[in-house]
């Protein structure tokens, strides 16, 4: 348990920039999940805390103390990985003990430590197996269970669910919570999935291209979002994008497509991509008028996409309660308390000026 | 995707497998079942006549003092090979698996010498430690080492050892070069991040993990000593000085062809090839066993 802080991060293989410039500093005990596009240097960040990468530049402070020169079997951080990497040849019970063994402990205190994790994860049955005889569930609670029961000081983990099948990794995602909330350690956790990213942190880092794009609580992220890109990362469906300009003071914005959306409060600026979320389009409204591409019904709501008449970039997508019949054209109102304003250029917010 | 073709009739298949047959036959079945034969003989010294003696010859192999120290010595020679082959073999990989530069140079570099033919291997170990124009061999001397493998019999031991080692890192380097590389990373990674360091992390992790390939090279080095020393160690020493380089392979020469002990010569061949097919069945069950599981 201890506070993690990075300083400058910057991480380059060879000519090519993978981390920008990284400045991060965690509480005690505090989760944050790092989301992001495919290829955005997660994973580097992750094996760079883990001391696996070196960083170009910058600093890591693990508990007050600096890492960044330090081997990974000398920074007491356990990382769950994507595929387990479990010791293959290494019962349930070796597995576990591993570390514990490197740490000179008794052996009767590597008995008890270890059974107590197993009991945690519901492992008392299968702790002579070796990794092969477990599925695919079983070997994630292996590796949750290898870095617990080290009780180290940070936990990392890169995408740990991403192998498990729908169901259950909506329950080891509700484990992992419980286990990371119970037990106060630090964590780091990497994902592509926008809801574990939304349920698991208390604050969420959006990577874009090796800078931060936010760092904020999941809800704030989703409530203001920086810019376009970070928009367009939470929530599903993606946030409608459509653009235009700011005209009367800056209290509507004169949508390209067509109608005049007046605004609350009044913004700075010219150009502007007006971003508003499938839910917060309204049948019937009478803003824009769509031809409907495609029908999802998803049981109690239903996603009409279409475009707007006459502007096929502008395509659109509204999530509405109940069930919509086959329709070509539908029209549909914007629900302008609900909208976002980011700069046209840019792609920054833009909030009110008070 | 089933790419089989299939050919209708007999003589095609035939056909297509009589030369490597026809090979098999006059190469090794012939030969083979000559030793067996001539093994149960006994033929007067100038080939006129021939007696069936049974088992007689192997008899008087196995209580023949000589016979036995030569296995002995044959027992010791392959153990000394393989292990200071393979050790060597397992650091060269080790090092050629992390991620240096002029990898590549380097690793074909350690390939060459797989490529040399055994005597010609003797000839240049015979340039390095000859006494007398030898460039190791010479500056042991003149340093005041009595370096002289014609007249002491543990150093011709240790020339013929380095000798046919040398020659077979490349092929085991290869091996666990490939062992290393299909360890994943993450987990060695792991073992990093539960505390594990070099040497530990080593004997727990990376050296349980490519037992299959160690097994496979033991099975093959000792093989290799066994049988395919003989070209290296009768270019540097025949078997001498005395008989403390002579390894069951040599043996078999010097009874047979030197001193015309048909007799004796094929049972020794009999021995040999029981020995082969003995470990190569354990290696066959062994292995099987392996990829069934
Ligand atoms: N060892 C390396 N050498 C060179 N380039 C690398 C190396 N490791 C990662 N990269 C590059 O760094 C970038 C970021 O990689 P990283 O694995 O951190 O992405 P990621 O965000 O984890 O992606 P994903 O979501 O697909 O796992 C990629 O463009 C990748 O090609
Ligand atoms: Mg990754």
């Amino acid at each position: 348990m201890a506070t993690l802080e990075l300083q400058g991060l910057r991480k380059s293989f060879g000519a090519t920039q993978v981390l920008r410039q990284i400045d991060l500093s965690l509480v005690d005990g505090e989760m944050l999940v790092i989301v992001g596009a495919s290829g955005c240097g997660k994973s580097t960040l992750l094996r760079l805390v883990a001391g696996l990468e070196t960083p170009t530049e910058g600093r890591i402070t693990i508990g007050g103390r600096d890492v960044t020169a330090l081997d990974p079997s000398e920074r007491d951080i356990a990382m769950v990985f994507q595929n387990y990497a479990l010791y293959p040849h290494m019962s349930v019970f070796d597995n576990m003990a591993y570390g514990l063994r490197i740490r000179g402990l008794s052996r009767g205190e590597i008995t008890r430590k270890v059974e107590e994790a197993a009991a945690l994860l519901g492992l008392e049955s299968l702790l002579t197996r070796k990794p092969r005889q477990l599925s695919g569930g079983q070997r994630q609670r292996v590796a949750m269970g290898r870095a617990i029961v080290r009780d180290p000081k940070l936990f990392l983990f890169d995408e740990p669910l991403s192998n498990l099948d729908a169901k259950l990794r909506v329950q080891m995602r509700a484990e992992i919570r419980r286990l990371q909330r119970r037990l106060g350690v630090t964590s780091l956790y990497v994902t592509h999935d926008q809801v574990e990213a939304m349920t698991l942190g208390d604050r969420l880092l959006i990577l874009h291209e090796g800078t931060p794009a936010q760092l904020a609580t999941p809800m704030e992220v989703f409530e203001r979002p920086a810019d376009t890109y970070v928009a367009s990362f939470v929530g599903s469906p993606t946030m409608n994008f459509l653009a235009g300009r700011l005209v009367h003071d800056g209290t509507a914005v004169q949508l390209e497509a067509g109608p005049l959306i007046p605004l609350q409060g009044h913004r700075v600026g010219d150009t502007v991509t007006l971003g508003i979320r499938p839910e917060h389009l309204t049948l019937g409204g009478g803003d824009l008028t769509l031809a409907v591409d495609l029908i999802e019904p998803l049981g109690s709501e239903t996603l009409v996409h279409g475009r707007v008449v006459g502007r096929d970039d502008d395509a659109i997508t509204v999530k509405v309660p109940g069930v919509v019949g086959l329709v070509e054209t539908v029209s549909v109102g914007v629900q302008a308390d609900h909208a976002h304003v980011f700069d046209g250029v840019t792609g920054k917010r833009i909030d009110p000026v008070k | 995707m089933d790419r089989r073709t299939v050919f209708n009739g007999r003589l095609l298949p035939v056909m297509l497998l009589l030369p490597q047959l026809l090979l098999t036959f006059f190469f090794f079945y012939w030969p083979a079942g000559e030793a067996v034969w001539s093994s149960l003989i006994t033929q007067d010294a100038f080939g006129q006549g021939w007696v069936f003696v049974g088992v007689d010859n192997f008899v008087d192999l196995f209580t023949d003092p000589l016979y036995l120290d030569s296995i002995v010595r044959t027992v010791l020679f392959c153990v000394a090979v393989s292990v200071l082959s393979m050790g060597i073999a397992l650091g060269l990989a080790v090092f050629a698996d992390r991620s240096i530069s002029g990898r590549g140079v380097y690793r074909t570099l350690l390939i060459w010498p797989y490529a040399i033919a055994p005597a010609m291997s003797a000839v240049l170990f015979l340039f390095v430690l000859n006494p007398r124009v030898g460039l190791l061999g010479r500056w042991l001397n003149h340093h005041g080492v009595a370096w002289d493998y014609t007249l002491n019999g543990a150093q011709a031991m240790l020339m013929v050892v380095s000798a046919s080692a040398w020659k077979q890192v490349s092929y085991n380097f290869i091996f666990f070069l490939a062992g290393l590389q299909s360890i994943p990373r993450a987990v060695t990674e792991a073992a990093r991040m539960d505390g594990a360091k070099g040497w530990h992390r080593f004997l727990t992790i990376t050296f349980p993990l490519l037992a299959p390939t160690t097994f496979f090279l033991v099975v093959v080095n000792v093989v290799y000593a066994a049988f395919d020393t003989f070209g290296a160690i009768y270019a540097l020493t025949q078997g001498g000085p005395g008989k403390d380089t002579e390894t069951l392979v040599i043996k078999v020469f010097r009874d047979g062809v030197i001193n015309q002990d048909i007799g004796s010569s094929s049972a020794q061949s009999v021995v040999l090839m029981a020995g082969v097919i003995a470990i190569t069945a354990v290696q066959f069950r062994f292995m099987g066993r392996r990829t069934v599981s």
